[in-house]
């Protein structure tokens, strides 16, 4: 009986404490972001979908960045953004066929992983709109529209920095899986370091990558991030001091090796680490960002709209769909010369001056 | 039932060790009692975690003592939502707007299941005979590499291609197995150390085979094989609507074909038998080292099973992610299933069935599908833990109790 009474008036006490911290709403639902914005009546009912590949979407690579493109899209367009995660290959066709079922009016899915499993939705169901990151198909689909990159470009841009920074001559990168998408980065990386190496007579060595077998290192896979550490961790010890892991989450892996080694730096990939992954802030030299998102939300729009085409949007540096990140906290670091050579280099690649060439280039 | 081999008895009521049918009668319906408590109790606490993860919660709970009724409704409209959609998504889409759309989740529900079955088999069977099969994984992707090497390397007329392809999954999960198995009989290395390792080997020599050009698709760099000829797939049984394959009735028969090699074969009763006690039927003439051997070589089979699925059922070409943890979650569905063929048929179902649901309910709820398996494996943990479920109900402890699953380390 007394356990009780102590109780209820320890429970009311609190309540009298509590009650004054958080004050209720008012009952007209003044509260923010309830309404979904200033969409239009039909654009509300618009549903943006979103599959990710086994990367999840909080991978704060391109399944991240895609989403945030979908959720920019709720803002400005009043849509409605859902998302649904894979765990493996085996989920990539029962999930696009749950946002099939779901009445969506454009299924963004992410990856070139879901090729297969997005051409197949798209065939069994032709008045549904795709859209899928990072992969071209031979023959165009006419209700797929890909969001491809010409990622080589920014990543040559990286490897002419990566080139100039490195101490001990010697910088490295790897890959989760060996696709187009990844190696692409790989090519334009090697080969910012050799025009670096033309051009000033260096011998900055590349490791990881072979571009002319289209070889190198991967970890095989785009969620365990300790393979992309124990990698890193090779490339320590042979003398790498700057990483560029294309591996989504796995590079993670990377950032915590190089943390802990010291002296290494990471360059991000997809999007700017140096805001998406602050706690290896201090270790970001740069990031090759693609401009996802805004690709994403481009296509939602043009869905939304009933403007869709299957017409691929390529990002380049010119349209600022692929670019290079800032120096961070290397900024006073990096030699004093070198953002303004960067510029002259992206000037070059963008009048064609400069050619920036790999097999996994997008087609036009 | 009778058995021939002179030195055993002629009739046998039970196993040795056993429990009399009567106690074990009682305590089968204890743990009926007990596996459906255990799944009520995941539900709960799933519904708090999906309650505390709802932003709509979160919000009104800052002003919780201000006004408790929004939370509550919050909470309960969050939890209401996302069982909804979980169910919408297992089992019958009561919303959906054609037939076809409404009956879909059941038969996603039956596609997940069909390779779970098969691989809790695998696991429950090695149960029954006192080996820990931790495996099935490994043995998956061998029997995934046996079936779809058969069926886009080899030109075969119909039905015989498909089930050449069963049966290069079954020999190469069985062989796999039968390592570990080998290993057990021959030099009493403990199964559990050696089908971990073998798990690792598969999985890289999965990689491996896929950077060959005897795997590798013609034209790509990364690991992924050429896709199955059609005359190599399991039939779809409902049409192009559905992913429902054949494979869900040779899990169902295989469920059958355990219980009768389990309970009215001659092997079986030796299996159990070893399982039971093996010093006890090595006195009584039983040849231990071939009885965990053979126990190894069917379970491993019925694993290749399942990775035969995955190739011919749905995916159609192979790759590094093909086995998709299943062989992982067979450990969890014989457990709950209590090594019991039939239990483990309905085990299978109901993870297919959760596999399915969850997402849908991400899809359409937002709740994370990471959700699923923590209910799963809550399941497994109130399972493996009667003594905290009866507290929790307030169940008086019944007979013999629990049939135990699986013996120590040292067994």
């Amino acid at each position: 009986m007394k356990k009780v009474v102590r109780a209820t008036a320890i429970a009311g006490a609190a309540a009298l404490a509590l009650a004054a911290c958080g004050q209720a709403p008012d009952e007209n639902g003044n509260t923010s972001g309830n309404g979904g914005g200033t969409g239009t009546e039909t654009a509300s009912n618009f549903q943006a979908c979103m599959v990710t590949d086994a990367g999840g979407v909080d991978d704060r690579s391109f399944n991240a960045s895609a989403w945030k493109g979908l959720q920019d899209a709720e803002k400005e367009l009043g849509v409605k953004a859902k998302y649904v995660e894979s765990n493996s290959e085996t989920d990539y066709a029962p999930n696009v066929q749950q946002m099939v079922a779901d009445d969506c009016g454009i299924i963004v899915t992410v990856g070139f992983l879901l090729g297969d499993a997005t051409k197949a939705a798209a065939e069994a169901n032709p008045d549904e709109k795709f859209a899928i990151v990072d992969f071209q198909y031979e023959q165009p689909v006419k209700n797929i529209s890909p969001l491809i990159f010409d990622t080589a470009q920014a990543a040559f841009l990286a490897g002419y920095v990566a080139a100039d920074t490195t101490k001990t001559g010697t910088v490295a990168t790897f890959g989760g899986i060996n696709i187009p998408t990844v190696s692409i980065f790989m090519d334009g990386f090697v080969d910012g370091v050799a025009y670096y190496n033309q051009a000033k007579g260096k011998q900055v060595k590349v490791l990881g990558w072979d571009k002319a077998k289209q070889n190198g290192s991967f970890t095989g896979d785009f969620n365990d991030q300790n393979k992309g550490k124990n990698l890193t961790n090779t490339f320590i010890q042979q003398g790498a001091d700057i990483v560029m892991p294309v591996a989504g989450p796995v590079g993670l892996g990377a950032a915590a090796a190089a943390q802990e080694a010291g002296d290494v730096m990471i360059i991000g990939v997809d999007s700017d680490w140096y805001e998406s992954a602050p706690q290896y802030k201090s270790i970001v030299l740069t990031s090759v960002v693609k401009e996802i998102d805004n690709s994403v939300l481009d296509v939602t729009k043009s869905a939304a709209e009933d403007k869709f085409t299957n017409e691929p949007y390529v990002g380049t540096l010119e349209n600022e769909g692929v670019s290079i990140a800032g120096f961070g906290d290397f900024e006073s670091q990096v030699s004093p010369s070198l953002q303004q050579e960067v510029d002259d280099l992206k000037a070059k690649i963008i009048s064609g001056e400069v050619k920036v060439e790999s097999p996994s280039s997008p087609k036009s | 039932m009778s058995v021939t081999t002179d030195r055993i008895p002629e009739k046998t009521p039970d196993a040795p060790g056993e429990p009399t049918s009567a106690t074990r009668r009682r305590g089968w319906a204890g743990d009926v009692l007990i596996t459906v408590l255990s799944i009520v109790l995941a539900l709960v606490v799933g519904a708090v975690l999906i309650a505390v993860a709802d932003p709509r919660v979160q919000e009104t709970a800052s002003y919780f003592f201000a006004r408790p009724l929004d939370m509550l409704q919050a909470a309960g409209s969050s939890v209401a939502n996302a069982y909804a959609a979980l169910f919408k998504g297992a089992i019958f889409d009561y919303g959906a707007e054609t037939t076809t759309a409404a009956i879909r989740p059941i038969t996603e529900s039956l596609v997940f299941a069909s390779p779970l079955v098969v691989a809790g088999l695998a696991v429950g069977l090695a149960f029954r005979a006192g080996l820990f099969n931790i495996g099935a994984e490994g043995q998956i992707i061998l029997g995934a590499i046996g079936a779809a090497y058969v069926g886009f390397a080899w030109e075969l007329p119909l039905v015989v291609h498909m089930v050449l392809a069963l049966v290069a999954a079954m020999l190469l999960g069985g062989l796999w197995a039968g390592i570990a198995g080998f290993l057990k009989a021959r030099t009493g290395a403990h199964e559990v150390i050696t089908t971990i390792m073998l798990n690792y080997i598969a999985r890289f020599l999965l990689a491996f085979l896929l950077s060959t050009t005897a795997f590798q698709r013609p034209g790509r760099n990364d690991p992924i094989s050429p896709q199955v000829d059609s005359t190599a797939m399991l039939p779809q049984m409902l049409g192009s609507w559905s992913r429902l394959h054949l494979g869900l009735l040779v899990a169902i028969a295989a469920g059958f074909g355990v219980w009768w090699l389990l309970n009215r074969s001659t092997l079986g009763f030796k299996l159990r038998a070893v399982g039971a006690n093996p010093f006890a039927s090595r006195t009584a003439g039983i040849d231990v080292g071939w009885s965990t051997f053979a126990a190894m070589a069917i379970a491993g089979s019925l694993a290749g099973l399942a990775g035969a699925f995955q190739i011919i059922g749905t995916e159609r070409s192979l790759t590094g992610g093909v086995s998709a943890g299943i062989g992982f979650d067979a450990i969890t569905v014989a457990l709950l299933g209590r090594g019991n063929p039939f239990g483990i048929v309905l085990a299978g179902f109901l993870f297919g069935a959760l596999k399915a649901g969850g997402v849908t309910m991400q899809a359409r709820t937002g709740t994370p599908i990471d959700l699923v398996f923590v209910v799963q494996s809550l399941i497994v943990l109130f399972i493996a833990a009667p003594p905290l479920v009866r507290a929790i109900f307030r169940i008086r402890a019944q007979g013999a109790g629990s049939m135990q699953v699986s013996k120590g380390w040292n067994a």
